[in-house]
């Protein structure tokens, strides 16, 4: 193991690890930790210059007043209203094309495969006039089926990639005995392989929940008004509304990052694999 | 594309059968494919070659007709003192950047241990993560605050004088940068993390008998056997710098007098701020162009890896 496990350090080292660890761990969430307390901080203790002294009152109705006076209830709806089906379709696309990439050999395979990662590579800026160009021809602009179909679209070649290479470790005697027994090669797919992708399936789901949530350019590129608006665009709006009301900013903030970061926490394994994919070998 | 029609070679190392209900097996791929290939093709491929096109034309976005200017969106890009700005930004970006991998190895190592706690500690080192831009953007803008962020204040305790970070021509980029980075480490420290579980623990036990230990076994031992670990955070943290745009446009908007704008957030100000799409389309070419370096670079070794 590397480095050498603490364990067999003496004392005093062991010691000065433990606040080594705690003293960088401080520092590097600073700036969060900085958001927290001032989302909780009333605007009696600005008013008095109070910004980083112990808070008068912890103000949770903070949290209250941003669902009270914004639409941010309904930003965080559309994005799950984005995301969802997004998430959902690119996975579906992907498992199939992904499937295809690892078990059939034919003219073309690499290229495609390499279409796909390529894709996944590119600036956004290379595609967003054209991308929002469509949209408006095709009627889609400021609504949820323009941010969805091009995420779902555009998270296909991640997941492609993604789908390709886990499929790739399936033993191919599988798909073998099962031909033997005379089964077609969609009931393979749909009877064999597709049952032993559950962890695959899990991993990526929470990787572009992530990926589609926290998107910000095409919320911008794509749609404007309140009713459709995601909250990464939403809550950036509503900076503009506020100022200087750095407790209401940083309760909106907090809530934003929410649902994804609950998520990180819940399904961190399977988070993490699909993260690092690659990352070993 | 190709066309489902294509003929294909099939020589799987399992052989189906020819015929099945009709349905030739040399179609099955593209069958499994089409649905995929087809939407990616309309939203990302495509439009590549579009913005290519455009980028010969004057155009607001609006009226049905478009000017063609031929390379002059070019001709006028190079001569923009805001491209150079910008464009020089991005290569600040990009070298600054790759500290990310450098100082996620080095948190890697440090939280590489088995200690009770210690996976919670892993979580919160990486979860910024999982903050979208615009959240980083906001907590980062908060901490830089002039008159009461956190910054100044913890300066002002240790008697330094206070900064203006956003507002600062020689500052601003810098610090856009080091919140850029926040993320980033995170993701490189994870990578480094699954890495280090792969790295072989006879080796390092040789090494070890052999004398070497710290700083010479990292180097010589550790970071060679890491090698997957480095390409991927390199290549992820140069595609993450070269696609920055939510942190300039949050934070600063390009300003101080354009000082932080970044190819981007340049592009993104013609096109949707300015209505001109020919020239917005230009901008994205060239960054298209440079990003594209590194795509055949990463593509070279993923075959190369593939063939074995």
């Amino acid at each position: 193991m590397f480095p050498a496990p603490i364990q067999d350090a003496s004392a005093p080292k062991r010691y000065a690890y433990y606040a080594a660890i705690i003293i960088a761990l401080v520092c590097w969430l600073m700036p969060l930790l900085a958001v927290i307390l001032t989302s909780l901080r009333s605007l009696e203790d600005f008013n008095v210059g109070n910004y980083w002294g112990m808070p008068k009152e912890w103000k949770f109705s903070n949290y209250a007043d941003v669902f009270r006076q914004t639409p941010m209830l309904r930003y965080m709806l559309n994005t799950v209203i984005i995301t969802l089906p997004a998430v959902f379709g690119a996975i579906a696309l992907a498992t199939l094309a992904g499937y295809a990439l690892a078990k059939y050999r034919f003219r073309g395979n690499l290229l495609i495969f390499c279409m796909f990662v390529a894709g996944n590579f590119v600036p956004f800026q290379i595609l967003m006039v054209p991308v929002r160009n469509m949209a408006v021809r095709m009627g889609l602009y400021d609504t949820y089926w323009a941010l969805i179909f091009f995420h779902l679209a555009f998270q296909t070649g991640f997941c492609a990639l993604f789908m390709r290479n886990f499929i790739s470790t399936l033993p191919n005697a599988l798909m073998e005995s099962a031909r033997v027994e005379g089964a077609n090669e969609f009931q393979i797919f749909w009877n064999i392989i597709l049952p032993l992708m559950r962890p695959a399936l899990a991993a990526l789901a929470v990787l572009i929940f992530t990926f589609i949530w926290n998107d910000y350019f095409w919320a911008l590129v794509l749609v404007q008004s309140d009713a459709v608006k995601p909250v990464t665009t939403g809550l950036s709006a509503l900076r503009g509304e506020w100022v200087a009301s750095w407790q209401l900013i940083s309760a909106g903030s907090l809530i934003a990052a929410l649902p994804p970061v609950a998520m990180f926490f819940i399904l961190q394994r399977q988070f993490i694999s699909g993260l690092t994919l690659g990352a070993v070998k | 594309m190709s066309s489902p029609q294509q003929s294909v070679s099939f020589q799987s190392e399992v052989a189906p059968r020819r015929k099945r209900r009709g349905i030739s097996i040399e179609l099955v791929p593209w069958i499994f494919l089409a649905p995929g290939v087809i939407v990616f093709a309309i939203y990302v491929v495509i439009p590549v070659f579009q913005s290519f096109w455009l980028s010969l034309f004057d155009w607001d976005g609006l009226k049905p007709t478009k000017t063609f200017v031929g390379l002059g969106n070019y001709n006028e890009l190079f001569q923009d003192e805001q491209f150079w700005t910008s464009l020089k930004n991005n290569i600040y970006w990009l070298v600054v950047f790759l500290l990310g991998p450098v100082i996620g190895l080095a948190i890697a190592i440090l939280l590489n241990q088995k200690v009770r706690g210690m996976r919670i500690v892993k979580s919160l080192f990486f979860f910024p993560f999982v903050l979208s831009g615009v959240v980083v953007g906001l907590v980062f803008s908060w901490f830089y605050e002039p008159s009461h962020g956190l910054l100044n204040t913890i300066l002002g305790m240790f008697g330094l004088p206070s900064v203006s970070p956003l507002s600062d021509e020689n500052l601003v980029t810098p610090s856009i940068i080091a919140a850029g980075l926040w993320p980033q480490i995170a993701y490189c420290m994870i990578l480094y993390l699954t890495g280090l579980t792969a790295v072989d623990p006879e080796q390092i036990e040789a090494a070890r008998i052999d004398g070497a230990r710290g700083l010479k076994l990292l180097w010589h031992v550790i970071i060679p056997q890491l090698r997957p670990a480095t390409f991927i955070a390199v290549v992820v943290t140069i595609v993450g710098a070269l696609r920055s745009f939510d942190l300039v446009q949050v934070m600063t908007d390009g300003g101080p007098f354009g000082r932080s704008s970044i190819l981007a957030y340049f592009m993104f100000q013609q096109s949707i701020t300015n209505f001109r799409m020919g020239y917005g389309a230009a901008i994205a070419v060239v960054l298209f162009l440079i990003m594209s370096v590194f795509i055949a670079f990463f593509l070279r070794h993923m075959i190369r890896n593939e063939r074995g």
